[in-house]
């Protein structure tokens, strides 16, 4: 990146669940328009590292600080507030509502309507609503399942769900979209399909940090990312860079022949 | 796009309502006493449903203690103007402003609970105030009762006669039934909604659960309380074992027949609970001479079983099969409806 405006800062973020150390001591910054990831094995501690930036855990030290903003202790809706929207790993889409609602709820920050002009249902509730069905329906056709707009969202497969839980974390506009292994469960083509709608939306300047386990992805699509192990950052730099740092190598990548060859 | 659009997300048509209100209010032409009675107490207990409906269908959160509000709107409007002589007008607006600051108070602890618990917590605050009915006997008169209610009146026309309670209570029921449709169509309704669909996920679209969850609550307890405070005037005495856990029991059954996913589910729902128990007080003395009135919580305990199991969404769905026939033969827009009806199964959003 060549405009390097400081987006989102990790700050010594630590979480000591009993006597277990899951994340000790992370560091690290998010730049705009940047893809960031971060990688690990199994208990590496990303979910936790990835649950705590989200509010839903919190933190037993450190800060997550948010374009200057403190994040920490905040809950999961006043995150979504300042800016940061995130999807789900275990995919949760409201499934009692259609696809578009699904990403209209998204649209929920940006929107004014209160319960006593909604019960009135004043022309300006009515016009939010049709802007918001606009922007939804863009949204849908950014991420190519438009087409299933009125259905009910749970009759959808597995891969599109995903897609449609993108589109609902980006209707809000946000400043920052966490994905949350992203790829898990998807298949080839699903897969490709998933990293073409995140390219063109870092390419319209969205952010995005997402935990991921297939290591293909991530190194394909990610500017820079840090790597976890016991809960410790072993590693951060470009792709690049982690395939030459002998820690990483050494601490991950080397520690599995079978792995290490999938990942190359 | 324009309005017309919305239409492919939300049934707001004005049709199907604007026919069942005409009908429903060409029953008094024809109906004897007996039936306007009984349509009058399906209207009480709609009033309450709709607002139930909300909070359980749409929201997702159970209350057994909505008997309270329904007792705390009467017993204010009974106090306000059979002891003081108040306006039934003013005890209606204020039995509904303390019913809501009452679930204000309540709802903060209790919302920090779930599932059974919520539903607990509820109920033993229903059998708190069933209690306070009980007690108070300064202002509610304790279990003998508080007798002589005034009626009330409009412009100088009084309620007493039947017919005209009838019309009162189901204008209400239609204003009610409006407001709840409304906030179901809007950023309201799809908020109360994603808590329904997954809380986690709510959250992390900006959703603010506490207040979501305490505003539907704070709206079904005003809509149970005026409810009430109706019920007050017409039947002109009161006491505590209207308003016990028994009824909350009730009112959940009611919403639960009618269907959860629809805001009609408490019309359909209030309007079976109450034939069927005029029904089952004609027939079951005929079969069962001995029996006394525990028969009517065993059949409707039952009923909800046989319900939950074989109609998970109530009894709307079924009407709505029957709706859509005839929707069929419409225009494009209808069929694009119908269309969206089928895809949707048996969730609308109506």
């Amino acid at each position: 990146m060549t405009n390097k405006e400081l987006i989102l800062s990790v700050e010594n973020l630590t979480k000591i669940f009993g006597g277990v150390v899951a994340v000790d001591n992370v560091s690290f910054t998010i730049n705009k328009g940047e893809i960031f990831a971060v990688i690990g094995p199994n208990g590496a501690g990303k979910t936790t590292l990835f649950n705590m930036i989200t509010g839903v855990l919190p933190s037993s030290s450190g800060n997550v600080y948010f374009q200057g903003k403190r994040l920490t202790r905040k809950k999961p809706y006043q995150i979504a507030q300042a800016g940061v929207t995130r999807t789900f790993q275990n995919l949760e889409v409201f499934d009692n509502m259609t696809v578009i609602e699904n990403v209209m709820t998204g649209a929920h920050i940006t929107m004014k309507t209160n319960i006593l002009t909604a019960g009135l249902r004043l022309p300006a509730v009515v016009n939010e609503e049709v802007q918001t069905m606009e922007r939804a329906l863009r949204c849908l056709k950014d991420v190519g399942i438009a087409e299933f707009a009125y259905e009910m969202s749970d009759k959808l497969p597995y891969g599109n769900q995903r897609l449609l839980e993108i589109a609902r974390a980006a209707i809000s506009k946000p400043q920052l979209i966490l994905l949350d292994e992203p790829m898990a469960g998807l298949n080839a083509e699903e897969s490709r399909q998933l990293v073409d709608v995140i390219l063109k939306m870092r390419a319209d300047g969205m952010t995005f940090l997402f935990v991921e386990h297939d290591m293909e992805t991530v190194m394909s699509i990610s500017d820079r990312l840090v790597v976890l192990d016991n809960g410790v950052k072993i590693g951060e730099g470009t792709p690049e860079e982690i395939y030459q740092n002998p820690q990483v190598l050494a601490a991950y990548l080397g520690d599995d022949e079978e792995e290490g060859v999938e990942y190359a | 796009m324009t309005k017309k659009n919305l239409k492919l997300i939300y049934n707001n048509s004005l049709v199907g309502p604007c026919i069942f209100f005409a009908l429903l209010f060409c029953i008094p032409l024809v109906g004897s006493t007996y039936t306007l009675a009984i349509f009058t107490m399906i209207g009480f207990y709609a009033l309450v449903c709709i607002g139930l409906t909300m909070l359980t269908g749409y929201a997702g959160q159970i209350s057994l203690g909505h008997a309270a509000f329904y007792g705390i709107g009467a017993y204010t409007s009974a106090y306000m103007t059979g002891t003081h002589g108040l306006s039934p007008w003013l005890a209606i607006i204020v039995g509904a402003l303390i019913s809501a600051l009452v679930a204000l108070l309540i709802g903060i602890p209790t919302f920090k609970l779930k599932g059974y618990y919520l539903a607990l917590a509820t109920l033993g605050f229903g059998i708190i105030v069933y209690t306070a009915f009980k007690e108070l006997t300064q202002i509610t008169g304790g279990s003998n009762g508080f007798f002589g209610i005034p009626s009330i009146s409009l412009f100088g026309f009084e309620f007493v006669t039947d017919r005209s309670y009838f019309y009162l209570i189901w204008v209400f029921v239609f204003v009610a039934l409006f407001i709840a449709r409304n906030i179901i169509h809007s950023r309201i309704g799809r908020g109360l909604r994603s808590i329904e669909g997954s809380e986690i996920a709510a959250d992390a679209v900006g959703v603010n659960l506490m207040k979501y969850k305490l505003q539907i609550f704070i709206t079904s307890a005003i809509f149970t309380s005026i409810s009430g405070s109706l019920l007050a005037h017409y039947v002109s005495f009161i006491n505590p074992d209207l308003f016990t856990a028994n009824t909350s029991i009730y009112l959940l059954i009611m919403v639960i027949i009618g269907g959860l996913s629809n805001i009609w589910g408490a019309i359909i729902g209030s309007a079976t609970y109450v034939l069927l128990g005029e029904l089952l007080k004609h027939y079951v003395p005929l079969i069962l001479p001995n029996v006394g009135g525990e028969f009517e919580i065993v059949f409707f305990g039952l009923l909800l079983v046989l319900t939950l199991i074989y109609m998970p969404n109530g009894l709307v769905p079924q009407f709505e099969k029957v709706f859509s026939k005839f929707k069929k033969k419409g225009n494009a827009t209808h069929m694009a409806l119908t269309i969206n009806t089928q895809a949707t199964g048996g969730k609308t959003n109506d």
